[in-house]
């Protein structure tokens, strides 16, 4: 993929997972360069987000490796790891979910300020500074102390990445987190996605905003049916998809792929 | 002299104000203690029922169906002349009353807890652990707190309902209210005061206390 000059942040080797009989992934493997985004497209259903939850353990899988900076786990079936470690793995290990999962409880002060305050035990008002800044970081500054019940959908996904951001994770993981908004609040997120984009943060994307992939993303995976089918440069796999089946998935969003640079032919 | 020409008399009541008065402590005893012991077990047992683990579950869902399927006074009587027949050791009534109340309400406020925190949705689970927080600490923090507001008008309907079912340990002789009035009756041979007066009782104390659930029920329902 010519990044090898690169540090390797997430790898993931021969990721195997079922749910009962359902067989969900089917040997996957990737890897995520330091700094860099990538994208996960596919059909729903072809696992794309149970492959993210796989990442940082949220399911746990029954083979492979996953490794995230220095931490590695593999599960070579039977022995699970406790909830000491699994939790350690994730607090590392940003996550932003498509229903946003805001604590309904907490104000969005709180909501950033939960992992640094109950997770890294940090004193409260330290808690609540870092809270603050993200929060502002994220454009909401001036509702620190709403509830989620009162905050639009694109600032509840807002928060939601400000609480991800506060335990410094070394990478981040979107799970269709556009998916759920109103087509006029899609914009605010996006672009505070890119602008963490920009800053270097690793992060894996499960998405559908086929533009938005092109754009921020340095390789895009095209999966289906349990397994990554096609995965290079977003000028190939979305401009110039080689696999039939990657071919067939892209049709439906050609309006915008005939736009991209290089779409020519 | 019949029904028609009864003379209604609640005066000679008035001596026995102190054995009514000391009955009604009794019910609130029990009632009180049975509701503390009964939420401590119906925490500990809802908690446990959480657990994927067969082990752990089939021993709980069969203690919490044998008293929810079982009439109060059923277990009542068999606590108390059968099960020390079967351990071998004797029980005071006062102990039979309270453990079988205790067991009893567990039963019904385990399945409250249950209820009340797998009522809340997966993702809440999800982002307090992508957040590193520890199983403990999800319960803690984050289910508990919302959890805990749905299950408070349950909660409160089934200790309203305990209230009355603590009338039943009467029939053990544990010198409650009604078991008071039973004391009185076989003195005076004046069942209607004596019961009319027992009813009221019980009445003057759980109405104020249904509304009082009510004003809390509407009040949890407009913070959603």
């Amino acid at each position: 993929m010519g990044v090898s000059t690169n540090a390797t942040m997430i790898e993931v080797s021969d990721l195997w997972k079922a749910f009962g009989p359902l067989q969900v992934l089917k040997g996957i493997s990737l890897e995520v360069p330091k700094g860099s985004a990538v994208a996960i497209i596919g059909p729903s259903g072809s696992g794309k987000s149970t492959l993210l939850r796989c990442i940082n353990l949220l399911e746990l899988p029954e083979r492979g490796r996953v490794r995230v900076g220095d931490q590695a786990i593999d599960c070579a079936g039977g022995k699970l790891p406790g909830d000491r470690h699994l939790a350690s793995f994730r607090a590392r290990t940003g996550m932003v979910f498509q229903l946003f999962n805001l604590f309904p409880h907490m104000t969005a002060l709180e909501n950033v300020g939960a992992g640094p305050l109950f997770v890294k035990k940090m004193p409260p008002g330290q808690a609540r500074e870092i809270a603050r800044a993200l929060l502002a970081k994220v454009g909401l500054a001036d509702k620190a102390n709403a509830y989620p019940s009162h905050l639009s959908g694109g600032q509840r996904q807002r928060v939601a990445i400000a609480r991800a951001l506060a335990m410094s994770p070394e990478v981040i993981l979107f799970d269709e987190v556009t998916s759920a908004l109103d087509p006029e609040l899609v914009g605010e997120v996006l672009d505070v996605i890119r602008s963490l984009a920009e800053e270097g943060m690793t992060m894996v994307l499960v998405t559908h905003e086929m533009a938005f992939a092109h754009e921020v993303a340095k390789s895009v995976a095209f999966m289906s049916d349990g397994v990554i089918v096609e995965n290079g440069p977003p000028a190939e796999v979305l401009v110039r998809p080689q696999n039939p089946r990657t071919q067939a998935f892209l049709a439906r969003f050609h309006s915008f792929t005939r736009s991209f640079p290089g779409a020519g032919s | 002299m019949t029904s028609v020409t009864y003379n209604w008399d609640f005066s000679f009541l008035w001596m026995y104000r102190w054995l009514l008065l000391k009955g009604l402590g009794f019910t609130m005893l029990y009632t009180i203690g049975s509701v503390v012991f009964g939420l401590l077990l119906g925490l500990l047992v809802g908690l446990l029922r959480l657990s994927k683990s067969w082990l752990v579950n089939f021993p709980l869902i069969a203690y919490i169906e044998a008293f929810r399927c079982t009439p109060l006074l059923v277990l009542i009587i068999w606590f108390y002349y059968a099960f020390p027949v079967l351990v071998g050791v004797d029980m005071p009534a006062s102990v039979a009353g309270m453990l079988v109340l205790s067991l009893y309400t567990g039963a019904f406020y385990a399945e409250i807890f249950r209820g009340g925190v797998i009522s809340i949705e997966r993702g809440q689970w999800d982002a307090a652990r992508a957040i590193g927080m520890r199983q403990v600490q999800v319960l803690r923090r984050v289910i508990l707190p919302q959890a805990i507001k749905r299950m408070i008008p349950p909660f409160i309907n089934q200790s309203i309902i305990q209230l009355k079912n603590t009338s039943l340990v009467s029939t053990i002789a544990v010198s409650d209210l009604l078991y008071q009035g039973q004391l009185i009756t076989s003195a005076t041979y004046r069942p209607l005061e004596t019961y009319t007066t027992v009813a009221f009782i019980y009445f003057a104390i759980l109405f104020p206390l249904t509304l009082g659930a009510q004003v809390v029920e509407r009040r949890l329902q407009r913070s959603d």
